[in-house]
């Protein structure tokens, strides 16, 4: 285990007296608590963390933050691993084990590598242009790209943790816990508003924490610390610590990412989530998400040992990590100046700081040289030196355009170096509210324009730096939200800070190289994409950020290019000769930083994922050993294997029962809906396709339903139980959207009609008794009903007691036999089947599933909306214009008459039997009148229903064919995918009693 | 998600809703009469405006009444909710 030889004697957030142990890339490191994986890195004296997308350069660690493009780590193994991570953002615990994303073999020794020696072959577009073309070799070369790409590895095993969700409302949200943030908070939870403050870091404060301020005359961390305390004690005030808010939406719906336990690893207590996920409805939200140190660009920008000036702040003020020796910074705005004092304190050799700026003269600059620390005005780093780490810079002075360098360079040695282009604040959440950005000229960024919705931004977020403003906005948001929510304005007094005048910056987008060239000079450091990418891409004629972006990959990591956009978007502006603000900004999309889809999903996975509907006879289902299917949200047992009997045979069992004893099917799924009213009829009338002016009470009627463009939607039976009153069912996939279909109509189109509509389905249990046996079985059940088919002729219902329990009994078929359906109060379900399963026995009842069901209505041709029908088809298509009334309107009616309703050539409905009697088309299966030795062929049709049917000891299929009804006794071909076919002969679309004797019985 | 003010609940998630697509499409008397065109573009046709759209929505995990809304699709804003055989309301009505 190696020392931490860069960690600082005292000072620091960390707890010198909690070690921690850790593995990164398989070695072993100490740590304390307090730490970042990637502050503990630093400790030890690592850099070098990964390899980028493209080239596999080496990359260090570059910022402390949400922003970092290179320090991306696979966290553990196993189940409980998380790819992706940044670990700047990783809290350190004991045994935490992390490796590098995107380095193979080694993020040492690396072959890919040689891809930066091949550099010239990359250029923008390279994926567009190299790899899509000729297409059908594409999933070749993903391959390869993928595995030395890399990034992180999702696990592949079930997610042992739990994530839970909170849904809350609030009187303000307040995004972002730093200096701004917490003074917007505080202002709002005093004057009496229901407050919740998020921000992602384990303690609030943001910048305060790493930069040695001081706020109302105290250390700003202490500051921070108090201004936390006073909130836990308000009342209404909720402090979300390790939470990101990473989704603002519509009507000030926001989304955050609670991390409540992971900083805990191992040890985290059971009874907790992992993570949670917060659905905020805000009436007012304080943004208040600081700034992101933007980098510069020169050539070799990316080797490590380069670090955001800000950064190397935090680490030395916060984690007491010295990021290096002897560092020099490059900077163009004052705010590195601190930076480089503080680095100096904890013993950082300052060997000078190039300053793009001619004539830098702000507070800090002239601290600086009080400290004896050399300023170089006008001068910048061009040039990088070292290997896998930072050996030294080139640093000479620039043109008065920043186009050119006005003299020779010089060299000084540094393993530290320290960038500064000033900041951009942090305006995705703004940006995802739909707010409008403005350029700032003066700040070389975008900030937050016109506010969409009930929003506000403040402090660093809005262009406001100094900590004196952010104190000053933070405070007046907060007030002026709670005001807006109705409360008081009574909010405290303003956190002061001192004031401190700040230098102008100066912008420029690219500092030139010694050749001019600009292919080393890195604007995203992720993907790889340098100045030339984007100068090409330019000259290749893309005029659109938006373009650019896909084509160079700029910005399209999982960092989401946080300090590449802007930079990007001023070396394109430039290229182009054309303002920033013509050329525009991208638009940032959530989420705000990475989300595992375990926190999405949180309890809806497994059981939870979707309700699971059961009828009142499941448990004897499953206690009998049925092997079930879902229908909708509906477990339906599928067949009843018995003891060595496979599914197959089980269904041959089952049909044959039916056909030649007796069959008992669960069909309380079916959708029930009663239908009252003086005006029910009437609405039959519209919905069906066929007349329901005759149908008597006590009697049923098979109708179709169609949408206005004609297609059939759904079908089924309905009766007529009063007067005023019927009962119509509906497939059981479709009982919802046949109830809403019905309302649909009655309130928008028929707002006068009298007539109520009420789903039933789950009031009834309903099992249905078919076959040569039923009418005896039913006969031992019931008391006093004469069943004999003249007194309850088919198609017709009546009410008796069935078992001794009241009952609807419907004498209507779904598999060509006798049948009767029973409709029973659902608690009574499982007495009523027992006392038939019990009656049956004599007769061989056989309990059968929806398989055997299916075949056995396939036998006679009957349609199963869903795979005859597929939202194209008419009731002409399937020969079932028997069912359609020539003299009515009805929904659907006149699209019956279009031209391509009526057209020649439709697919319709036919038989196929094929010439192998024991070969089953597969369902689906595309039809084609002649074989060729490979496709295309010319395809005719489709396989929409096929089985085995033991009743006619051969297989059965339906099919959609072109003008099928005018091929009967054409042979036909269904080509497989091993290259073989199944010859079929088309028939009539019934295979079984096509007479309809059986089912009058 | 839209926080849409059902005219019988009040304010409510976008996820109770259903929506109904373009308001003010009554079903023609007599389709038997009318050229396949003009029915076609009764079933197929809809507005799809940058702006201001009028609208049906069904609160189908709620009080399933449908309504109407005044929606302005770039920016989202509802401009405001009304019953079922209302004319819009405000400087939009009258555009059906
Ligand atoms: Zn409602």
């Amino acid at each position: 285990m190696t020392r931490q030889q860069f960690r600082l004697a005292e000072g620091g957030r960390i707890d010198r007296d909690r070690p921690l142990s850790f593995r990164f890339n398989g070695r072993a490191y100490q740590g304390y608590a307090g730490d970042t994986l990637a502050s503990a890195l630093l400790a030890n004296g690592v850099h070098l963390v990964g390899r980028s997308f493209k080239y596999h350069r080496p990359r260090g660690i570059f910022s402390a933050g949400a922003e970092e493009p290179n320090a991306i780590i696979q966290l553990e193994t196993g189940t409980r691993s998380q790819p992706d991570l940044r670990a700047t953002q990783v809290e350190l615990y004991e045994g935490l084990r992390a490796k590098s994303v995107n380095c193979w073999p080694s993020v040492r020794f690396d072959l890919a590598a040689i891809n930066s020696r091949l550099a010239p072959l990359f250029p923008a577009g390279f994926y567009y242009k190299t790899f899509m073309w000729p297409g059908r070799a594409w999933h070749l070369y993903e391959a390869v790209i993928r595995r030395m790409a890399g990034l992180g590895v999702a696990p592949t095993g079930p997610d042992p943790d739990r994530y839970e969700k909170t849904h809350i409302h609030a009187d303000v949200l307040v995004a972002g816990g730093g200096p701004a943030g917490l003074a917007a908070a505080l202002a709002a939870a005093r004057a009496g508003a229901r407050v919740i403050l998020a921000d992602e870091q384990s303690a609030f404060g943001g910048q305060l924490l790493g930069n040695g301020e001081s706020v109302d005359g105290k250390p700003g961390a202490e500051w921070a610390a108090a201004a936390a305390a006073e909130l836990v004690d308000l009342p209404d005030a909720t402090l979300l610590p390790r939470t990101t808010v990473i989704g603002y939406f519509d009507d000030n719906y926001l989304t955050l990412c609670e991390r409540v336990t992971d900083h805990l690893g191992p040890a985290a207590p059971p009874e907790l989530p992992r993570q949670r996920l917060w659905k905020v409805r805000a009436r007012h939200v304080v943004l208040a998400t600081g700034a992101h140190e933007r980098p510069l660009v020169f050539q070799g920008n990316d080797r490590p040992g380069v670090m955001l000036a800000s950064a190397a702040q935090s680490y030395v003020n916060r984690y007491a990590v010295r990021p290096g020796r002897r560092a020099v910074l490059c900077a163009n705005n004052d705010s590195a100046y601190r930076a480089a004092l503080d680095l100096q304190e904890a013993g950082v050799e300052i060997a000078a700081i190039a300053d793009l700026r001619p004539a830098p003269d702000g507070a800090g600059v002239e601290a600086a040289r009080a400290q004896g620390i050399e300023v170089l005005p006008g001068q910048a780093v061009v040039a990088t030196q070292g290997g896998r780490h930072l050996t030294g810079v080139e640093i000479a002075p620039l043109s008065e355009d920043g186009n050119a360098l006005a003299g020779p360079s010089s060299t000084e040695k540094c393993d530290l170096l320290c960038v500064s282009g000033a900041w951009n604040p942090a305006v995705h959440l703004f940006s995802q509210s739909r707010g409008k950005l403005r350029y700032d000229e003066g700040l070389a960024c975008f900030v937050p324009g016109r506010s969409v919705q009930a929003e506000r931004s403040a402090g660093a977020c809005n262009g406001r730096f100094a900590l004196a403003d952010c104190l000053a906005e933070g405070h007046a948001a907060g007030t002026a939200a709670a005001a807006a929510a109705g409360h008081g304005d009574d909010s405290g007094p303003v956190p002061k800070a001192e004031a401190e005048p700040v230098g102008a910056i100066r912008a420029v987008p690219c500092v030139p190289s010694r050749s001019g060239r600009a292919n080393k000079h890195f604007l995203d450091l992720q993907n790889d994409v340098t100045a030339a990418d984007v100068a090409l891409a330019a000259r290749e004629g893309y005029r659109s950020v938006e373009h650019t972006k896909r084509y160079t990959t700029l910005g399209m990591g999982t960092d989401q290019g946080k300090t590449s956009n802007v930079t990007g978007l001023s070396v394109l502006a430039a290229a182009l000769g054309r303002p920033v603000p013509e050329v525009g900004t991208t638009t940032f999309r959530p989420p705000y930083t990475p989300v595992t889809f375990g926190t999405i999903a949180g309890r809806d996975v497994g059981d939870l994922a979707d309700p699971a509907r059961m009828t009142p006879m499941h448990h004897w289902h499953v206690q009998v050993g049925a092997v079930f299917e879902d229908v909708g949200q509906w477990k339906r047992p599928y067949c009843y294997p018995r003891q060595g009997e496979s599914k197959r045979e089980a269904v041959d069992r089952e049909c044959l029962a039916v056909r030649n004893a007796v069959g008992i099917l669960d069909a309380s799924t079916l959708g029930k809906i009663d239908i009252q009213g003086p005006d029910a009829r009437k609405l039959l009338n519209m919905v069906y396709t066929n007349a329901w002016n005759k149908l008597e009470v006590g009697r049923c009627r098979y109708g179709l339903m169609l949408g206005e463009d004609g297609m059939i939607f759904d079908d089924g039976v309905t009766s007529r139980l009063a007067e005023d009153r019927y009962l119509m069912t509906t497939t059981t996939g479709n009982a919802a959207r046949v109830l809403e279909w019905l309302e649909e109509w009655l309130q928008t189109e028929w707002p006068d009609w009298r007539v109520y509509c009420t789903s039933v389905t789950e009031q009834f249990a309903t099992m249905t008794i078919c076959g040569p046996k039923a009418r005896d079985l039913l006969a031992e059940l019931v008391d006093g009903l004469d069943l004999d088919p003249a007194a309850f002729p088919f198609m017709s219902w009546r009410a008796a007691a069935v078992a001794g329990v009241p009952a609807r009994i419907f004498k209507i078929s779904f598999t060509g036999e006798n049948s009767y359906e029973i409709n029973v109060p659902a608690n009574y379900g499982m007495a009523v089947w027992s006392a038939i399963m019990n009656a049956g026995e004599k007769y061989g009842i056989t309990p059968f599933g929806t398989e055997a069901m299916h075949v056995l209505r396939a036998e006679k041709g009957f349609i199963m909306v869903g795979q005859e029908t597929d939202g194209t088809i008419t009731p002409h298509d399937l020969g079932m214009d028997w069912a359609v009334s020539k003299t009515k309107d009805f929904l659907g009616k006149r699209s019956l008459a279009r031209a391509d309703t009526t057209r020649a050539g439709r697919k319709q409905l036919v038989g196929l039997l094929t010439e192998a009697a024991d070969a089953v088309l597969p369902e689906g299966g595309q039809i084609v009148s002649e074989l060729a030795r490979k496709p295309p062929m010319d395809m005719i049709g489709h396989v929409t229903s096929s089985y085995y049917s033991a009743a006619l000891g051969r297989s059965i299929a339906l099919a959609l064919i072109k003008g099928g009804r005018d091929r009967g006794g054409e042979t036909v071909h269904v080509p497989l995918l091993d290259g073989s076919s199944i010859a079929a002969t088309v028939t009539e679309p019934r295979f079984y009693d096509s007479e309809g004797e059986r089912l009058r019985g | 998600m839209f926080l849409i003010q059902c005219p019988w609940c009040g304010p409510r998630d976008e996820t109770e809703f259903g929506y109904g697509g373009e308001a003010h499409i009554a079903r023609p008397a007599g389709p038997e009469t009318l050229s396949d065109a003009d029915w076609a573009d009764y079933v197929f046709m809809r507005k799809n405006p940058k702006g201001v759209h009028l609208e049906r929505w069904v609160h189908r995990h709620g009080c399933r009444r449908w309504f109407n809304m005044a929606r302005d699709t770039y920016t989202h804003q509802v401009l405001g909710v009304y019953q079922m055989g209302e004319p819009p309301p405000g400087p939009e009505g009258g555009d059906g």
